[in-house]
This record gives structure tokens, C-alpha cells and sequence, in this order.
């Protein structure tokens, strides 16, 4: 009765009744795959979460303090009050710690779960007419959680952050033409830069990339709604109709259930695994480096492109015009971005296919995608392991320079193998489902609107 | 256990069924048996999560107990597992089964596209020059996102390229450990190696901090007009700290502990292991650096305290566009 009064009171004054019967019984096709993206997006709620939490402590400043805290080891050494903060965030503030690694956790499984998502719309060719405006919402959700969880880290000013930040400026420094001005920009001068360049990175953090985020999400999730989600064929699931279970009350536990496994993941992690301990690593200063140093794994692939370029810089004379750290550090990530903008024009291209797509390929029902997208894995693989090229060298004692040629061949040789292989697998594998037909699914004659 | 069935059915409105209902109306999801076992297992579950809930506010107010992190974290952790579990078996055992289907929109709303553009073209119609008109907007509206955009220059000095050269280095400037105690050239070891910086000024620019080694008189080849008694008196050799490729710090001094069979001595950024010898003036071995490291020239005064002997013989730090790669 309660509920209905409600639900009155809210029809009269927005008219939403209508919306609201819709929206319990809108279609989910099932699958477990469907629920990577929902793992990212419940990831991000966490992390904006636990991310207010540490605000309420963090101190954005580079001015500098001497520590005198529950971390003796620390006691009266000058650091930045970012990083004296993180420290107190760490060790004095009741739950900080936790909230601390689980903000830390979250990020790294956000973007396990983004990448595996990609993957999966990516070989089951679900970015397809009509949904490649939700692909490029996602690819771009994406590239800016990458952005933000650099920012993230690098806020702290511990000595492996800086040594981040100096990186991130010699890559924006490389940047033909502009670099230099670009670096001076956003550093507000020389590395590193003005006190004023930690509130940049701050706002950043904290509110841009965190809104650009949360408005793709919108954007991505309101497209889905508009088109539907895809499924795979079978028996009363074609081109024509989606099947599935209904929002409420077929869906709604299960995807409450997984956000709240994924709370569970993220807070025993945080919990019981540390990561990122920062008062070892020190406060920041220019002059020091440290050995073994890795970025969170989604930068992986970076410090493994920085790595594996051969050294050399686009030179005239006694100048330098294109420096080395462009190659790895700008020219790969925007040559990854380029091929998963343009991936849906280039198949539409070759396919010349303009119908709509509502059932999912299998990876063999595509030879073509599927050897692309493995090459492409394949490659980033190579440069990606090539980051922990050093780690290698020190726990394995394989030798870094072989080690690196290795890793060159890796990432720009073998995927050509893989290509041929893949696509010679997949013919195969449909192949055998046309000699045996039940195996597979009948998929429906195409409409062609 | 009793008590628990009433409550639940109070809760779950089994008692309607006796209260006779105004209008039998169809039902919209279709009718399934109840799974007792079901709900047994939910309600358990919700306890257990409730417990957990319970034991980490328990555990945050205490607050002086050992792992105090670890415990809040199993307490969280875990209560959301429950929570999680309870769920799934909702979904599984105590949701009506149901499999609803509904047309995908596979067709353009053709007539709405085309009253679309003849709306906007209509809306045209009273303009008699409308490609000038075109144009002017196109301009005003690219002089607004210019004025909009052009505050951000205000971030850091525009078009200045000088302000990446910066050396404060100048002839008789004292070099001094991260203490501030001047570094004595009897104090220089081969094998071992130094930071320094410049006495009374910030460490916080890219120019500030050397590395300084000891070379082997022997080893010691310079680029071509580089005198060693300016550049290495006594083999004692100093470059910026800062590698060329990408900022970090050359933190590693390889130095050979079997001069046979051991590679020759060399400076090693830990970030991406570009790889300097110091000898030939810090001319890269090995990795991605491009340049080799910036050398400063070195005076030994009278109290046998290093100085420096001029600038930098090429610019600091990482490149860009148009930095000098040998000698200024």
C-alpha cells in the first residue's frame, strides 16, 4: 500500500509511472562475460568512495614540513605535507590505511575490469552498428582512467611518484613542436615545476578526470538503453528480439550481489594486501632514484615501450627535434588509441557490412577481428612484459640487454605469427561447426535495413 | 526458529492471502513455489553479514587492537561477502523465474530524420546571404573559443624555450653534499660515487644535482676540446644528475668488481637503464638515452675543495625540440 502511494505520488508530479514499469522490466541477456563492465563500474563507485574518504585528510601542498609521527623511521626527515599527509593517512587516521590500499586496489581492479571488457566487446564484435558510439565512450573512459590513476599516485610525492612525474615530463616535453611549451604549461616552468602544479594535479584527480569518467559512464550506460545490450544467438534470441531476464526482480540480486562481491574483493585486498607502501619509498628528491621501481600494472605497457626503443632521437646537427621518449611514451599510446577508435570504420570498411548487429560473433565466426585483436595483444603483451625487463634481471638474473631483444621481437615480430595462426585456428574451429551444425547456433537471415 | 517464520511472513506479506482482495487481477510474473531452504539460507547469511558489519564498527571504536587494519578489512570484506552470497541466492533460489523478450530498434525512423533537416532548413528560410552570415558566425564563434581558451596560458611562461636551459653553474661555485659540507677532491674515491650540489641554493632545479666519480687517468678520453685539466683534474669527473632520456635520477654506479672480466665502469639510470661512461664524457653505452649527460667543469681550490669551473657543456635534463646536444 505504502509502496503504491508512493509510487502515486511520484506518477502525479513527474508523470513517471510509465518509465518506471519499463524500467523493471527491461531485457538482460545473461551471460557471464556481460558482467565485466559492471565489475569496472562498481569498481569506480568504490573509488570515488573511499577516494572522498582520503580528501578529507590529504593535503594537496609541496610545502615542506619535517615529520614527526607515528612512523619513527620518518621522524624528523623534510618532506612535502602531501607526502607527510599520506604517511598520517596511513598511520594515524582510524581506518585510513584501509581506505588508503582499498582506493589503490579499486583502481587496479577498475582497470582490470575495463581491459577485459574491451576485449570481450572487441571479440565478439559487439561495437558494431549500431553501438559504436558506446565503444568510443568506452574507449575513451578508458584512456582517462589510465590518466587518472597515474594522477593518482603521482599525487603522494613519494620517491617512486616523482620518479613517475619526471617521466610523465619528459614525455610531455618530447612532443614534436609543442613539447617543450606543453611541459613548461602544465609544470608552470622547469621540472619540477611550481608549488602550484600539485593543486593542478589535485583539481585533476579529484573532480575532472572523476567527472569526465562519471559522464561517459552516463553516456556509455544511456546508449546501451537506447539500443539495448547484445546477446548471444539461440533459441528466441535473433536479431530481431532480445531475450533475457527482466531488470526486477530477475536481475537486480544478482548485479547487487556482484557489487557487493566486488566491495568484499576490494576491502579484503585492501585489507589484508598491502600495496604501495609508501613510507618506504621515502619523500621524493630530484637526485634520487631507486632500482626495480614499477608503476601500477596499467602503466606497465609504458615503461616497457620507454624501454624497449632502440636510443635514438630524431636529430639535426647538434639539435635534437624528435626525442626518444616520444616514440614510447606518445607515439604508441596514441597508435593503440588511433586502432580502437577506428577499428569499427576500418571492419565496416572491409566488410563493407552497414547492417545492424545485434547478435554476438563468436571469436571463430570472424577469423579476421580475431587474428587482428590477438596480434595486437600479442604486441602490447611484449612491450608490456618488457617493463618488468629490470624485475626480470633482478629476481631471475636473466640478462637485461638480450632480455630486451627478446622482448622487441616479442612485441613486433611474433604478432605477425600470431595473426596467420589465430586466423588459420579460427577457420578451422568454423569450419567444423558448418561440417556439424548443431554445435553451433542457427544464426537469422540478415535484415538488410 | 518459530518466531523467525512469523517474522518473515509479517515481512514477506504471507498474511495477505487471507485478507480477501478487491479485484483478481492477472498476475504479471508468473506464480512459483516458495523455496523454504532458500530463505533459511538468506536469512542466515544476512546474520552472518550483519555479524561482520557489527564486528568492524566494533573493531574501529576499539581501535588499540593489533592489525587493527588487517581486522577492518576481514570485518568489511567479509560482510560484503555474505551480503553478496545472500543475494545470489536470492537470485538463484527465491526470484520468480522468468524470461521476458522485447524488439531490438533496427530501423531508422525515416520520416522523423528527414522533418529534422526540413525543420532546420526551413528555419533558414527568411536568409537572403546565407553563406556570409555562415562565415561571420564560423569567425566570431572562433574568435570566442580562442578568448574562452586563452587564460590557460596563464599556467606556466609561454613560449619560452630558454627557461628549459636554465644552469645556475658558474666558475668557483662550491660543490657541496646533501648535508651542505663541501666535497674535498682527497675525499673522491675511483669505485665510488658522489652527489653534489651547489652550495646556498635550492636542490629542487634540474641543474642542481651532480653525480661525481673518480676515472681512471688511463681511461679517461674526453670529446675533443674538453681539456682534462679543466674537465677531469686529477680524473675526477662531475655530470648532472639528471638523465637525458627521462628525468630520473642516475642513482647506479656500475663499477667493476673484476676489472678482467667485468664491463667497463658506467653511470645507470635505474628508470629505463640508459648507460653512461663516464670516461668519454658520459657518452651513452647502452638504452634509450639519446645524449650523453651534461658535463661541468672543475676547479680543485686551494683548500682542495671541488668548485665548479664554468656551465654545463650542453643542456640539462630531459630533451625537446631543439635542444643542443654537444657543446653550447
Amino acid at each position: 500500500m505504502i509502496l503504491r502511494r508512493t509510487v502515486r505520488f511520484l506518477d502525479e508530479r513527474t508523470g513517471a509511472a510509465p518509465l518506471m514499469k519499463k524500467a523493471l522490466r527491461y531485457v538482460f541477456p545473461d551471460h557471464w562475460s556481460f558482467l565485466l563492465g559492471e565489475i569496472a563500474m562498481y569498481s569506480f563507485i568504490v573509488l570515488v568512495g573511499t577516494g572522498v574518504f582520503l580528501t578529507l585528510f590529504f593535503e594537496p601542498s609541496l610545502a615542506k614540513t619535517v615529520y614527526h609521527g607515528q612512523y619513527a623511521p620518518l621522524d624528523g626527515v623534510h618532506m612535502t605535507k602531501a607526502y607527510a599527509s599520506t604517511v598520517d593517512i596511513s598511520f594515524r587516521v582510524k581506518a585510513g590505511l584501509l581506505m588508503r590500499q582499498t582506493h589503490h586496489w579499486a583502481a587496479d581492479v577498475f582497470l582490470v575490469a575495463i581491459v577485459l571488457h574491451v576485449w570481450r566487446v572487441f571479440f565478439t564484435g559487439a561495437f558494431r552498428k549500431p553501438r559504436e558510439l558506446v565503444w568510443y565512450a568506452g574507449i575513451g573512459m578508458l584512456f582517462a582512467a589510465l590518466l587518472e590513476g597515474y594522477l593518482g599516485y603521482s599525487l603522494v610525492d613519494d620517491l617512486l611518484s616523482g620518479m613517475g612525474l619526471a617521466i610523465g615530463y619528459s614525455v610531455a616535453l618530447s612532443i614534436p613542436f609543442i613539447g617543450g611549451n606543453l611541459g613548461l604549461l602544465l609544470w608552470g616552468g622547469p621540472y619540477p615545476g611550481i608549488p602550484q602544479f600539485e593543486s593542478r594535479m589535485y583539481i585533476a584527480h579529484v573532480l575532472i578526470f572523476p567527472l569526465l569518467i562519471g559522464g561517459l559512464l552516463a553516456l556509455h550506460l544511456g546508449l546501451i538503453i537506447a539500443r539495448h545490450h547484445t546477446q548471444f544467438g539461440g533459441k528466441s534470441k535473433t536479431e530481431r528480439r532480445v531475450t533475457g531476464l527482466p531488470s526486477f526482480p530477475g536481475y537486480a540480486p544478482r548485479s547487487i550481489g556482484l557489487f557487493f562481491g566486488v566491495m568484499s574483493t576490494l576491502f579484503l585486498l585492501g585489507g589484508l594486501v598491502q600495496i604501495n607502501p609508501i613510507w618506504l619509498w621515502g619523500p621524493y628528491d630530484i637526485s634520487q632514484g631507486t632500482n626495480g621501481a614499477q608503476p601500477d600494472w596499467y602503466l606497465g605497457w609504458l615503461i616497457g615501450a620507454l624501454r624497449i626503443t632502440p636510443g635514438f632521437d630524431l636529430t639535426i646537427g647538434n639539435y635534437t627535434l624528435v626525442p626518444n621518449p616520444f616514440w614510447g611514451g606518445v607515439l604508441l599510446p596514441m597508435a593503440v588509441l588511433a586502432f580502437l577508435v577506428l577499428w569499427p570504420s576500418i571492419e565496416r570498411r572491409i566488410t563493407g557490412d552497414n547492417a545492424y548487429h545485434n547478435l554476438l560473433d563468436r571469436p571463430r565466426d570472424n577469423p579476421m577481428r580475431t587474428a587482428v585483436g590477438f596480434a595486437v595483444t600479442t604486441c602490447l603483451a611484449g612491450v608490456f612484459f618488457a617493463g618488468a625487463g629490470d624485475r626480470f634481471y633482478a629476481s631471475l638474473a636473466i640478462p637485461y640487454a638480450p632480455q630486451i631483444w627478446f622482448w622487441r621481437f616479442f612485441a613486433f615480430v611474433l604478432p605477425f605469427g600470431v595473426f596467420w595462426l589465430v586466423r588459420r585456428f579460427c577457420e578451422d574451429l568454423a569450419a567444423e561447426d558448418e561440417a556439424e551444425p548443431s554445435s553451433g547456433y542457427e544464426p537469422e537471415p540478415q535484415s538488410s535495413a | 526458529m518459530k518466531w523467525l517464520w512469523s517474522l518473515l511472513a509479517l515481512l514477506l506479506g504471507r498474511g495477505r492471502r487471507g485478507a480477501p482482495a478487491h479485484v483478481e487481477r492477472q498476475r504479471l510474473i508468473p506464480e512459483q513455489p516458495p523455496s523454504p531452504r532458500g530463505e533459511n539460507i538468506v536469512l542466515a547469511l544476512l546474520a552472518l553479514a550483519a555479524l561482520c558489519f557489527a564486528a568492524f564498527v566494533a573493531v574501529y571504536v576499539l581501535d588499540r587492537l593489533p592489525d587493527h587494519t588487517q581486522l577492518l578489512g576481514l570485518a568489511l570484506g567479509l560482510g560484503f561477502a555474505f551480503a553478496a552470497a545472500a543475494c545470489i541466492v536470492v537470485s538463484r533460489l527465491l526470484v520468480p523465474v522468468e524470461e521476458i523478450s522485447e524488439p531490438y530498434a533496427n530501423e531508422p525512423n525515416v520520416a522523423q530524420v528527414e522533418e529534422v533537416e526540413q525543420l532546420v532548413g526551413e528555419s533558414g528560410s527568411r536568409l537572403t546571404r546565407k553563406r556570409l552570415l555562415k562565415v561571420a558566425a564560423l569567425g566570431t564563434g572562433g574568435a570566442m573559443g580562442a578568448a574562452i581558451i586563452a587564460p590557460i596560458a596563464s599556467l606556466g611562461p609561454a613560449i619560452d624555450p630558454d627557461a628549459l636551459r636554465r644552469d645556475g653553474w658558474r666558475r668557483g661555485m662550491r660543490l657541496v653534499d646533501s648535508k651542505g659540507r663541501p666535497l674535498s677532491a682527497d675525499h673522491i674515491e675511483s669505485k665510488s660515487f658522489y652527489t653534489a650540489f651547489p652550495q646556498d641554493v635550492s636542490h629542487d632545479e634540474l641543474w642542481a644535482p651532480l653525480v661525481v666519480v673518480r676515472v681512471d687517468a688511463e681511461r679517461l678520453d674526453l670529446p675533443h676540446g674538453r681539456d682534462p685539466r679543466l674537465w677531469a683534474p686529477e680524473g675526477i669527473v662531475a655530470y648532472s644528475k639528471i638523465c637525458t632520456h627521462a628525468g630520473c635520477a642516475i642513482a647506479l654506479y656500475r663499477a667493476p668488481l673484476n676489472e678482467a672480466t667485468s664491463a667497463r665502469p658506467a653511470l645507470v639510470c635505474p628508470c629505463h637503464y640508459s648507460t653512461f661512461d663516464p670516461a668519454t664524457g658520459a657518452q651513452v653505452l647502452f638504452g634509450p638515452a639519446g645524449r650523453p649527460l651534461p658535463q661541468l667543469p672543475l676547479l680543485i681550490d686551494e683548500r682542495r675543495e671541488l668548485r665548479a669551473g664554468g656551465h654545463f657543456s650542453n643542456d640539462v635534463g630531459p630533451s625537446w625540440w631543439g635542444v643542443r646536444r654537444g657543446r653550447a
